[in-house]
């Protein structure tokens, strides 16, 4: 399902992706963006990440993986050839001042409460700070699609997606894989105004 | 560096869950870098590792200004843009070769510091922090392998492909990325680290190895050795002295990180996991234990400084009282509310008989107000005495010189 999908939009999209090196304005290529990630930043694509509200040091690290090949088997890395240093930056603020998704509606109210549990066990609030909404390169999980979450949580758990730094990995190591769909329910159905 | 906060984030330290490397381990599943930090301390709480930005600060805006030297010494940029420049190794005809952590590249730097040039001269491998050189060979440590470029001064625009040397490495991330170096005895010195913070790994762990260039001929030298990322060799006695890194979450303080010397024999255990700078023993593994029974640091380096490259000074060009002393790079703390100490160079200064007998201040001012303006890593001398220093915060190089 996720290669049909990748491919779908692929096909759209790679007519909007520049050859390596041609210079395209900061509005041609947030078009392009777009075209996956919502023209608010906010995804309707399965699997696919809402950008909007992400801390701008987190895009900016994962643009340069993507840009030197360092984050394998996803469709981004034809996307992020070419761009400079400067573009990598410019791209992230662009996003990280969007308005961020607001909660998912309607959570299961068990795994909302399972989710919430494995995330305090497990300290993600240290890092992601207490409200997820991340900060520097550690990524906002709040408002984040419940999908994206758990295809992450699972890279990170198998190790298909290394990271950049390699503590993803060490924190998903004692978590069993099961109890990704909880915690990223839970992460995305977050309502720091809730009870 | 813009748009980069010295905010804290998560890191690898350990790895917990990998069932036949560790004994069981107390304690609740929370990554395993933390552990053991203290569940009820808000200040603790806000505590996590740094990751150094992947772009390299601008030449023009690096914080040469905040360095400071003791008199008579100068600093100026070697090379800059090289993203995570970490481990260093200087080639026969002069090449500085830099390995990284994060980026998976290793670079290539010829010219002078005024018009150093800067090439990849690897990409796409796995945390190649590693570099060592020997008769025209680059050797490269990846997190579980060691790679080997021939004639690398050569072909520096035309890279070979790699031979594997040595691969008889765990995979484990959390101390897995490696400091390399070649002896006096002309064997590759590999550490492997402790899979975790804290904990009591399977013996291929917490140790460090030698192998024959070839990549035969493994040998265990010295066990007990939490994580180092820095050594060198005494250039009278030819002992090996080796940085160590501490366990965390005991306290802000306690323990320091280690100076360690090794005479090689296999036989001498460091202390880790049940003795911790020589006369703390661990609050878990230490029970029944006597830090006598381990060998004792040569001189401590601060708590949590995150001690790394370690380099004799064999040049001339500096003050006769540097000679056969020992530049320690420090990277600096992640877990310490106050970061009063590290982010700089110092220099441990022995006596005629081995001894240390003062850990000084050498390069500093790069850690202000609880704030990196940068990180050193690693250490190399220039033929010409001067002093390299390698900063992975910004992507950079400083040359120190002396000019009396």
């Amino acid at each position: 399902m996720i290669r049909s999908v990748y491919s779908a939009v692929a096909a759209l999209t790679l007519l909007a992706v520049p050859a390596s090196g041609a210079t395209q304005s900061l509005a041609e290529r947030l078009e392009t963006c777009a075209g996956c990630h919502g023209v608010d930043g906010r995804s309707t694509l399965p699997e696919t990440p809402s950008l909007a509200g992400q801390p701008a040091d987190y895009l900016t690290v994962q643009l340069f993986l993507f840009r030197e090949k360092l984050r394998p088997g996803t469709a981004m890395t034809p996307f992020a050839q070419g761009l400079s240093d400067a573009e990598l930056q410019q791209l992230s603020e662009h996003f990280a001042a969007l308005e961020p998704a607001p909660p998912a509606s309607d959570p299961d109210p068990q795994a909302y409460a399972r989710g919430a549990a494995i995330a305090s066990e497990h300290r993600c609030g240290s890092c992601h700070v207490g409200d997820f909404s991340g900060q520097g390169q550690v990524p906002r999980l709040a408002g984040q699609r419940e999908d994206y979450l758990a295809k992450a949580l699972r890279e990170y758990e198998s190790g298909d997606r290394p990271g950049y730094d390699p503590v993803m990995a060490e924190v998903m190591a004692p978590i069993p894989v099961e109890e990704i769909p909880d915690l990223a329910h839970f992460l995305a159905h977050f309502d720091p105004d809730a009870d | 560096m813009q748009g980069f906060q010295t905010v804290l984030l998560a890191s690898a330290i350990g790895m917990l869950g990998i069932p036949n490397a560790l004994a069981q381990q107390g304690g609740g599943e929370r990554p395993s870098w933390a552990l053991e930090r203290p569940e009820q301390s808000p200040a603790a709480e806000q505590l996590a590792p740094v990751s150094p930005p992947p772009i390299p600060t601008a030449r023009e805006e690096l914080p040469l200004d905040a360095i400071t030297l003791p008199e008579g010494f100068e600093v100026e940029v070697f090379a800059s843009g090289l993203a995570n420049a970490r481990s260093l190794a200087l080639g026969e005809d002069g090449t500085v070769f830099v390995g990284t952590r994060l980026v998976g590249r290793v670079y290539a730097v010829t010219g002078d510091n005024g018009e150093a040039e800067v090439s990849t001269i690897a990409e796409g491998l796995h945390r190649p922090n590693g570099v060592a050189y020997k008769d025209g060979a680059l050797y490269v440590a990846e997190v579980s392998r060691v790679l080997r470029y021939d004639d690398i001064q050569n072909r520096l625009d035309d890279p070979p492909e790699p031979a594997v040397v040595y691969d008889d490495l765990p995979k484990d991330e959390p101390h897995g990325w490696k400091f390399i170096a070649i002896g006096p005895d002309d064997k590759l010195y590999v550490p492997i680290g402790a899979p975790c913070n804290i904990c009591e790994p399977t013996e291929e762990y917490a140790q460090i190895r030698r192998v024959n260039l070839d990549g035969s001929g493994a040998e265990v030298i010295a066990r007990g050795v939490r994580n180092t990322v820095g050594f060198d060799w005494h250039p009278e006695t030819g002992e090996l002295w080796f940085t160590e890194n501490g366990r965390d979450w005991l306290s802000e303080s306690i323990p320091e990180d280690e100076l360690n010397r090794a005479t090689g024999s296999g036989e001498e255990h460091f202390g880790y996991p049940y003795c911790h700078q020589g006369d703390v023993l661990d609050d878990q593994f230490g029970w029944g234990r006597d830090c006598a029974d381990y060998k004792a640091p040569e001189a401590l380096l601060g708590p949590h400084t995150a001690a790394l490259g370690a380099e004799f000074y064999e040049g001339t060009m500096f003050p006769e009282e540097y000679r056969n002393q020992l530049f320690i790079a420090r990277h600096g703390p992640w877990n310490r509310t106050t970061k009063d100490e590290g982010g700089d160079v110092v220099v441990a200064k022995l006596d005629d008989q081995g001894k240390v007998v003062a850990v000084e201040p050498f390069m500093t001012g790069l850690l202000q107000n609880n704030e990196y303006l940068g990180r050193p890593v690693d250490l190399e001398v220039l033929p010409d005495g001067s002093l390299l220093v390698s900063d992975d915060f910004n992507g950079a190089i400083y040359r120190v010189t002396y000019g009396g």
